[in-house]
């Protein structure tokens, strides 16, 4: 071989060119792969720590109408991290199919977080109905999709009794038959063959 | 080895008379000057070795970086007959944003990007310090402008038919900076941390969700988790004055580079003259 002496099979110029080459590309992933992953860490990490949280007596909740309670969902962030959600006893309209074998859940703790891209919505008592005033997204008063642009109905919370008081646990999502599912962002759609296309994310 | 210095930079010969005669050969047999001539002649030396100063110091200069020739290449390019105004578009948005650069810079200097103190540090610095708000101001006006001038600029661009061979590259790099003004808007209008610029975002941040597959993983990127929390604000601080900032910069660099390498094209309306020759030819 040109530039090598016998019996070489690679010259010694390409041989430490390679090494050079080879030791920059260690040097760089040593720096690159820690900060990468350090970047993008929080996609693969559960982030969402919902204790159960009080919201007050049994007396405070009644089936009719739907009472407001400020929840923390992010500690840390002040009033950033609080939401409101509407609260009301179960009826056996509330029936979900995912129910099925388990005790239904006791009181409907809904979601202000709009299913079309988070805004908050109201309940209008008068008319019955959740309204998002960013893009008119409207639902009636289990959530469910009746007008604007909103992909489905209005995120949960559990609920649950504790020695007479209610409490409010973990946001699940809904689909238009009301089955649980794993908590979605706001636009994902979770009916039909749809639900293939926005997958349950590991941080929810 | 010395370089011989550029010509523009030479020292011009003295003009004769212009220098104060040398005591050794005065012409009247070496009577000796009075004291006011000597003090002339002392003030005129000064005054000539302070006018050196800045042409020495550019000549050292040119001596170890060779700049002079790369700057004349830079700065007194050839042009096309019918340049106009419209030619301006792209240092008007470089301008915009050396603009943004510096207020930039000014306004980190005063504010906190936590949750808890973004509105209240925002709001310090536009009420309480002095020219706060006219900063605050050139920063928040300075983006709109920014961003009109980008596509301004992308429109001279096109129509004028300047991303045409062989200067396609020079488009695409323009197109990333295109996204990247973009990316530093939208990071941009969270930092004041108030009711508008908080659900702006999170709108902003669920429409990232709404691509499939990718969407909702996007969007945990940008929050930092699943829920909208502490580090939200950190990141977009971190990506809006850190990270697309030096790739702006790197890009305009590459940008500029090829607009000196590759020049401008004329308007659409000037047909090339032709080659005296090839007219004749024709004839």
């Amino acid at each position: 071989m040109l530039g090598a002496f016998e019996g070489e099979t690679v010259t010694r110029r390409r041989f430490v060119t390679g090494g050079a080459l080879a030791a920059g590309g260690v040097a760089t992933a040593a720096i690159g792969l820690p900060a990468l992953g350090f970047a993008l860490g929080p996609i693969f990490e559960k982030t969402t720590h919902n204790p159960w949280q009080d919201v007050g007596p049994e007396s405070d909740f009644n089936p009719t109408s739907y009472v407001p309670r400020v929840i923390t969902l992010v500690p840390e962030v002040g009033e950033a991290g609080k939401t409101t959600i509407y609260v009301r006893k179960a009826t056996p309209d509330d029936k979900s199919p995912s129910d099925k074998g388990k005790t239904p859940l006791p009181y409907v703790a809904i979601s202000t977080r709009c299913a079309h891209l988070g805004c908050p919505v109201r309940f209008v008592q008068a008319a019955q109905r959740f309204i998002c005033p960013c893009h008119g997204g409207v639902y009636d008063k289990f959530g469910k999709v009746v007008g604007g642009p909103p992909v489905r109905p209005l995120d949960r919370f559990y609920t649950r009794v504790e020695g007479n008081r209610v409490q409010i646990g973990p946001r699940f999502s809904v689909n238009s038959k009301l089955e649980r599912f794993h908590p979605r962002d706001p636009s994902n759609h979770i009916d039909g063959l749809w639900k293939y296309l926005y997958p349950s994310r590991p941080t929810t | 080895m010395k370089l011989p210095t550029p010509p523009g930079l030479r020292r011009k010969p003295a003009r004769p008379g212009s220098q104060p005669p040398k005591n050794g050969n005065r012409i009247n047999g070496g009577a000796a000057a009075t004291k006011k001539e000597l003090k002339q002649a002392q003030r005129a030396k000064l005054k000539e070795q302070a006018l050196e100063v800045p042409i020495s110091m550019l000549g050292w200069l040119d001596e170890r970086t060779g700049s002079t020739p790369f700057l004349r290449a830079f700065l007194f390019r050839k042009i096309p007959k019918g340049t106009n105004w419209y030619y301006t578009l792209g240092s008007a948005t470089l301008f915009a944003f050396v603009n943004q650069a510096v207020t930039g810079v000014f306004l980190a200097m005063f504010y906190t990007p936590s949750a808890t103190q973004a509105y209240t540090s925002t709001r310090h610095l536009t009420n309480d310090v002095w020219l706060g708000a006219f900063v605050r101001g050139m920063h928040k006006w300075g983006a709109t402008v920014m961003v009109v001038l980008v596509f301004l600029h992308m429109g001279r661009v096109f129509f004028f038919g300047a991303y045409k061979y062989p200067r396609e590259l020079n488009w695409i790099i323009g197109v990333v900076l295109l996204i990247l003004t973009m990316a530093m808007a939208f990071t941009g209008y969270l930092l004041p941390f108030d009711q508008r610029s908080f659900w702006a975002t999170v709108v902003g941040v669920n429409i990232n969700a709404s691509g499939p597959i990718l969407g909702p993983y996007l969007a945990d990127f940008l929050r930092g988790g699943s829920e909208f929390g502490a580090t939200t604000l950190s990141r977009f601080y971190a990506i809006h004055m850190l990270l697309i900032p030096g790739l702006i910069a790197a890009l305009i660099g590459a940008h500029l580079y090829l607009v000196a390498k590759l020049g401008t094209t004329a308007p659409p309306w000037l047909k090339a003259e032709k080659a005296r020759e090839l007219a004749e030819e024709e004839i």
